[in-house]
């Protein structure tokens, strides 16, 4: 079984070979000839006024919290739900007091406005 | 050792044969994108090079290919040069567990879904590995939305392939198309069809296109995560945003439009009419619809603003999916027919663990 895996290997080398080539072919193919401005970061046409890489908003760290819990719920959820018809009732109610614990948690983050980008 | 090199060579013809046509279909579905558009706007689109412009892709490709590669100086330059790659690869090798027809998949493997779940968000590295190499204000935001966007949007995708994996019993690809026999009404899109609504919002999302596409909003933050590419590595991106406009209309079309089974299954005439289309074309047919429909999206909808794309992936659609998992589990536990009933649950049942 483990053999069905090879071709995916393969698969991901030639894609990495996809993206190299078509960037060595440019820059064997393409001209060479930078100066200042052309090398300089785009802001509208002014030289720029700081540095870019300026601190971002808090939320962007948040919602990648909220992803890793809802993420692993997923994770959590893959094996339930290929064997969800053999488990029966029982396996069913016992994932839904899981889901129901998460509902609580994301009801918690909706109040508490974690989900608010105004 | 002879035998080995064999089967290595073997399988990379394969790999040779199923990259190739996706990437002319990638550059075809430039064409298509301009052509569609302009006939929607009023316009003719590209008509120069060829006939009908036919060979536009090619010239856009040579051109792209000769033009100067620009490395700014403030850039990390070996991340800025390996990002466009980082974006391809996946959008490629995620095509290795596609069924074409049945029996007709490069590896065949049990965890198809979750590989295709897993190759799929690691798209995102590429975009936020440029906009972070390129320092750039332009482009570091561009990279800060898409990333946010795509983490978000991909919980409400994974929800939707929770629902599918539930109906079918299964993450073997192949398996799932096979649970979907028996006609168009024994397709997941209707026991499904909220999460069917979800997946197709989450994969435009995912894509970065639009109405979504305020990672690269051009009137805003001029192109987002690729502002300072150029040449070739611009191209790169390009490729694999097209590779993964195919590839969501490919798995939209396995998981619930029934992959390569023709719709006039069970239907007495049409069904001996129809006989000799062989599965691919229907799968390619499936997929080109949705290819359209992203193509007719973009071309219709004004830009969505970021709260709204927001709000819509966490305070709409994730509810909607634990909603309708909680209403697919319960129909599945009563095996409500047609759809879940004792004998149609066992059809993958037994390939699976048989």
């Amino acid at each position: 079984m483990l053999g069905q895996y090879l071709p995916i290997l393969i698969f991901i080398l030639l894609g990495i070979v996809m993206g190299v080539l078509p960037i060595l072919g440019g820059w064997i193919l393409g001209p060479k000839k930078p100066n200042k401005e052309k090398l300089a970061a785009y802001e509208c046409g002014f030289p720029a006024f700081e540095d870019a890489r300026l601190p971002f908003d808090v939320r962007y760290y948040l919602v990648a919290i909220l992803f890793i819990i809802f993420d692993l719920e997923t994770a959590f959820f893959v094996p339930w739900a290929v064997v969800l018809n053999d488990i029966g009732w029982f396996g069913f109610w016992a994932m839904m007091i899981f889901l129901g614990l998460l509902v609580i948690g994301f009801i918690y983050e909706w109040k508490k406005g974690a989900l608010e980008w105004e | 050792m002879i035998h080995d090199i064999f089967i290595l060579i073997y399988t990379l013809i394969k790999v040779v044969l199923i990259t190739l046509p996706l990437l002319l279909f990638v550059a075809y579905l430039t064409y298509l994108e301009r052509k569609i558009i302009g006939y929607i706007q009023g316009r003719i689109g590209p008509n120069r090079v060829g006939i009908y412009g036919l060979a536009q892709p090619f010239a856009d490709f040579f051109k792209l290919l000769t033009k100067e590669l620009i490395i700014p100086t403030a850039s990390n330059r070996y991340l800025f040069l390996i990002a466009p790659v980082l974006a391809l690869v996946p959008a490629l090798a995620a095509w290795a567990v596609i069924p074409f027809s049945e029996g007709l998949v490069l590896s065949n493997i049990n965890a198809g879904l979750l590989y295709l779940f897993a190759i799929s968000s690691l798209g995102v590295y590429g975009i936020l590995i440029a906009g972070w190499a390129s320092n750039s204000k332009y482009a570091l935001l561009g990279a800060m939305r898409s990333a946010a966007q795509t983490i978000s949007y991909e919980i409400a995708m994974g929800f939707a392939f929770v629902g599918v994996l539930m109906a079918s019993g299964t993450l073997n690809l192949q398996d799932i198309v096979l649970h979907q026999q028996g006609g168009i009404l024994h397709w997941f899109w209707i026991p499904l069809l909220p999460l069917f609504f979800v997946y197709w919002v989450s994969a435009v999302a995912e894509t970065n296109r639009a109405p979504f596409d305020v990672a690269e909003g051009e009137s805003e933050i001029v192109a987002g995560f690729h502002v300072e590419y150029s040449g070739m590595t611009f191209a790169i991106f390009f490729m694999a945003e097209y590779a993964n406009m195919i590839l969501v209309s490919a798995i939209a079309a396995l998981l619930f439009l029934g992959g390569w089974l023709s719709p006039f299954e069970n239907i007495p005439v049409l069904d001996a009419w129809f006989d000799w289309v062989p599965g691919f074309a229907w799968l390619l047919l499936k997929t080109s619809g949705f290819l359209f429909l992203l193509i007719w999206l973009r071309a219709t909808f004004p830009r969505y603003r970021y709260d709204q794309i927001m709000r819509l992936g966490w305070k709409v659609l994730i509810p909607i999916t634990i909603l309708w998992i909680v209403v697919l589990g319960f129909s599945i536990e009563s095996h409500l027919g047609p759809w879940f009933t004792e004998e149609r649950m066992a059809i993958t049942h037994d390939t699976f663990v048989g």
